[in-house]
């Protein structure tokens, strides 16, 4: 049950970013990098599909009983009680919000190039190291699907440092709204280090990551590109956290709203 | 159904295209870790090139078709992660095809230093062969390219990643 809740917290992270930068499809300011955004997005979602799918693998294993507890949207009741199998798409798309275990950064809206870039960058630092990790984890799907996710990680997060330092080290305006951003969003970084009492039983089984170790790597290169980028970390700042215990802002509602809609207005609608 | 051999079925595999590359083979892609055959059922193991590649369904879809089309009752796709894919499999012949079809192959083995910053690779052009070329995106059309441009024949050109 714990690896099932750990898997669906990696899993709505890849799903919920994801989404959130494929609201930039159409929309970048160049090209180039309309273009670069949307096959992030799509990493994202590839790889929030493969971790949905091993989720369903261990949510149809479990007794009927304990499939009760889980989730409590009606759709995904309705279909517990008539005995179907869950998949990929019904864990994303007929949970409610108060199941959904992602960080708070990362449903944080794009407002602007320098927030959205700045999300990534945190968010990527982090997710590199982490993929890092897990592919150690017991765990063998999961360790597959780290050791395959990495690799595009690895492009996002050289995409995000390089747009930092671009932006950081450019015009007087640039690095005064990336500072800016920086500022703002760092208050999500607190929560992505803080272990959940999820985040323990997976250690302690071995199936997960040890969220605080890591903390060292990622605050290094922070620290690295931010350097570079000329800009000042950001000191003594109130940390917010919740989202990975589902306590969510008001961001992740809207987004479910338009996500799902289709899937809850149409049930099981194929196209 | 007399039995089909391994072999036999690697053939077949091997007029299978990506869609998105078409002078690609699957083959050729390094994408087929595996056939097992029992009898008149078959079991194609393919590997994922991106976690995110819609091509992987249309893929799935196209092996069914050219191994149903065989006399397979039923053929079986299995995905597997582990090893991830990398372009160091991609076959030889299919960097040249690649070329002769407009999109610089991969030219090296997997990156050494993944994090380096504003460090590119040094892509010839496909066209001119002029390696005076200069990176526009690491991000192309599909997961597995990025643009180029070619500073002396001044054509953009896209480069199959090294990945």
């Amino acid at each position: 049950m714990n690896q099932l809740l750990y898997t669906l917290q990696i899993a709505d992270n890849a799903l919920i970013l994801g989404h959130r930068i494929s609201e930039w499809c159409g929309h970048g300011p160049i090209l180039e990098q309309d273009i670069a955004l949307t096959n992030t997005a799509l990493d994202h979602l590839g790889q929030a599909r493969s971790l949905y799918q091993h989720a369903a693998d261990m949510f149809n294993a479990l007794s009927t009983d304990e499939k009760k507890t889980l989730f409590s949207s009606t759709a995904l009741q309705n279909k517990i009680n008539k005995g179907e199998a869950l998949d990929e798409d019904d864990l994303a798309y007929l949970r409610d919000g108060w199941d959904f275990r992602n960080l708070l950064l990362t449903e944080q809206s794009n407002k602007d190039w320098a927030y959205t870039v700045v999300r990534s960058f945190l968010y990527d630092a982090f997710n590199f190291y982490f993929y890092t990790a897990l592919q150690n984890s017991k765990d063998t799907v999961l360790a597959a699907i780290a050791e395959k996710s990495l690799k595009e990680v690895t492009y996002h997060l050289r995409w995000s440092s390089e747009w930092m330092i671009r932006l950081g080290d450019g015009t007087e305006e640039s690095k005064a709204r990336v500072q800016e951003a920086l500022n703002n969003y760092w208050t999500f970084t607190g929560e992505l280090f803080e272990a959940t009492t999820v985040d323990n039983a997976a250690l302690a089984d071995g199936t997960g990551v040890d969220v605080a170790a890591i903390k060292i790597q990622w605050q290094e290169r922070v620290n690295t590109v931010l350097d570079e980028a000329t800009l000042t970390l950001p000191a003594n700042v109130w940390m917010q956290s919740g989202g990975k215990e589902c306590r969510h802002s008001e961001h992740l509602g809207y987004i479910l709203a338009e996500m799902q809609f289709m899937q809850r207005a149409y049930p099981d609608m194929e196209w | 159904m007399s039995t089909f051999s391994t072999s036999q079925i690697y053939e077949w595999l091997q007029q299978v295209t990506d869609p998105e590359v078409p002078v690609l083979t699957i083959l050729d892609l390094g994408i087929v870790r595996g056939v097992r055959v029992v009898g008149d059922e078959v079991t194609i193991v393919i590997t994922p090139t991106y976690s995110g590649c819609p091509a992987m369904d249309v893929i799935g879809i196209n092996i069914r078709m050219a191994l149903m089309s065989r006399g397979f009752k039923k053929v079986h796709i299995e995905q597997q992660l582990s090893p991830a894919w990398t372009t160091d499999w991609m076959s030889e012949d299919g960097k040249r095809k690649l070329k002769e079809y407009g999109i610089a192959p991969p030219v090296r083995k997997t990156s050494d230093n993944p994090l380096a910053l504003f460090e590119d690779d040094n892509i010839p052009c496909p066209r001119c062969n002029s390696e005076h070329t200069e990176l526009v995106s690491r991000f192309g059309p599909t997961s597995c390219k990025s643009l180029y441009k070619c500073l002396d024949c001044k054509e953009p050109f896209e480069h199959f990643k090294c990945h």
